[in-house]
């Protein structure tokens, strides 16, 4: 059945689809009405989930993590400061390997309080052990936090699902809202490999002060999980093809054919870049388009392919690590370090905190790109090119 | 908000492609507003604000006072405002469509709100669909009867209210 609904409710939409047994909640704007249509569909007894109040999004990820330990699905949404707030017990549900799903509407960190677009939330947790997914359009949210389960359960690592905040949290579009009954042949109940059960008593989380190697075999353990995901992903998303009729791979190309400037970029800015780039391809400007969609764990394998020989590569953060720069540019360049024919990479940060990313500022981008050498900065702010 | 999201549900249910959003700052009531409809027969590509609207609806007349509200407006644009003025008392400039309609008497009229605080965004759009016409009114109507949490009927019947009293002045040059 296809809707008019905002992204926010895409999410409500496919996290009541995946049938969790558990949610946490907690507000905060914009990321409010995701759990607000799931309080609705949970007093409507659409879901059937037992969905708690908490005292703060900390709490949220807590709760999480201790119904993920007794073996059933779970699902949590938060954004911005809820998730700065959440950062410790990211580790926690990574290290335990509990395959939880969130929903992260990226916003930009305070001082001072802004709701505006903003991936530095969410990137900043990329150490944490989360796998994390680009969202571009309101459906791509739905699917993916059905993909994300699939993902999750296979690989047992937590995944979260970012959406831009009112370029999708707010934004209403058109969205094909799937039968259950297809969902659920889609994403089976889960079954944990352990559980907190009294009827089969194990040791969780034993101290491992005395023992630090079985600590450092877990983190390699972590590690080789992240490693399967390309693989298992490319599986769950064209499964979801066969059933749906969609499908997103890892990253999307985007006329990359013989050209001479590509642009990488994640989220919804990627629409407005999309059609940039049709215009100059019109003009005979050999520009092309690399959209991120899975952004942890960075896909090195499809950037090292895809870009090899390329002449330049302009890479659009709308995120920034202070006293570093772009983190997309540093994973993209850390990325390409290792290859022969390595491009020029040309690092930009744009719509930084909300600020809008429209056509001119995109077109100016791409410019000033075909005309240099090389970046006359290692960090380059859209506005000083204005 | 509400109507910006109405309109794009009425848009879609004549089979076209549609996008709304809001820009908003703080969440407090009274706040101005901001809020965006794409209209197209193809799937909606730009994902940034609108700067140069084909028409502009304004819910609240005093908002004139504070906001450029033809800042990139293209000429032959519709204005919609809901004003008891004539649109040829409106102080505008001439090459734009204007048009008004009293969509507070209105919606107080079908207990959308209080005469101090008059819920319009529905009745509004019933004059938008008669002037404009970029979306029939049959279709707003089922939208909102959709949309409304609420006093389905009477946001329904406002805006057919509002589509027939609507007052318009085209462009003087």
């Amino acid at each position: 059945m296809e809707k008019v609904i905002s992204g926010n409710y895409a999410a409500a939409y496919g996290a009541k689809l995946a049938r969790p047994k558990f949610i946490a909640f907690y507000p905060i704007t914009p990321q409010t009405t995701i759990v607000e249509k799931l309080a609705d569909f949970s007093s409507s007894g659409e879901l059937e989930a037992k969905f708690i109040p908490v005292e703060s999004e900390h709490s949220a990820m807590a709760a999480c993590i201790g119904a993920a330990n007794t073996g059933v699905r779970t699902f949590t949404a938060t954004s911005s400061q809820g998730l700065a707030l959440m950062h410790e017990l990211l580790f926690w549900a990574a290290g335990a390997r509990l395959p939880i799903v969130m929903s992260n509407v990226h916003r930009a960190l305070a001082p001072p309080t802004n709701l505006g677009a903003d991936q530095t939330d969410s990137f900043a947790q990329r150490d944490t052990g989360w796998i994390q997914l680009e969202c571009e359009s309101a459906q791509e949210v739905l699917d993916s936090i059905l993909q994300a389960y699939r993902i999750a359960e296979e690989v047992m690592l937590p995944c979260m699902v970012c959406h831009d905040a009112f370029y999708l949290s707010h934004t209403y579009e058109p969205v094909d809202i799937p039968e259950a009954e297809l969902v659920d042949s889609y994403l089976p109940p889960y079954v944990p490999p352990f559980k907190l059960d009294s009827e089969n008593r194990l040791t969780f989380y034993a101290s491992s002060t005395r023992c630090p190697a079985t600590q450092y075999e877990f983190r390699y353990h972590a590690q080789q999980a992240m490693e399967r995901v390309p693989a298992v992903l490319r599986k769950a998303d064209e499964h979801f093809y066969e059933l749906f009729g969609r499908r997103y791979g890892i990253v999307e190309e985007y006329y990359l054919d013989g050209a001479e400037l590509v642009i990488v970029a994640a989220g919804t800015m990627v629409s407005t870049v999309r059609r940039v780039v049709e215009e100059f391809r019109q003009r005979g400007e050999r520009v092309g388009l690399l959209r991120i969609r899975m952004f942890r764990p960075f896909p090195k394998e499809e950037i090292r392919h895809l870009l090899k020989g390329v002449p330049k590569v302009a890479v659009f953060d709308r995120n920034i690590s202070l006293g570093e720069g772009g983190i997309l540019s540093q994973s993209i360049k850390s990325a390409l370090y290792h290859t022969d024919q390595k491009p020029v990479v040309f690092g930009f940060i744009v719509g930084l905190c909300g600020v809008d990313i429209t056509q001119d500022i995109v077109g100016d981008i791409v410019d000033y790109t075909l005309q240099q050498d090389t970046p006359e900065e290692d960090i380059i702010w859209t506005e000083v090119i204005r | 908000m509400t109507a910006a999201n109405i309109l794009a549900v009425a848009a879609f249910k004549e089979g076209r492609y549609c996008q709304s959003f809001p820009v908003f700052g703080g969440e407090r009531r009274g706040a101005p507003v901001l809020g965006f409809t794409r209209i197209d027969d193809k799937k909606v590509s730009l994902r940034c604000k609108v700067y140069e609207p084909d028409h502009v609806i304004i819910l609240d007349p005093a908002l004139m006072q504070v906001v450029d509200v033809t800042a990139g407006l293209k000429d032959e644009a519709w204005i919609v405002i809901n004003s008891g003025q004539a649109p040829e008392e409106i102080h505008l400039p001439a090459k734009f469509n204007i048009a008004t309609v009293d969509a507070a008497s209105i919606a107080v009229k079908h207990g959308l709100g209080s005469p101090r605080d008059p819920i319009v965004n529905t009745a509004i759009l019933g004059a938008f669909s008669r002037v404009v016409g970029a979306v029939g009114l049959e279709a707003v109507l089922e939208a909102i009867r959709e949309e409304s949490p609420v006093k389905k009927e009477e946001n329904a019947a406002a805006a057919k209210e509002a589509y027939e009293l609507v007052r318009s002045c085209k462009r003087r040059e």
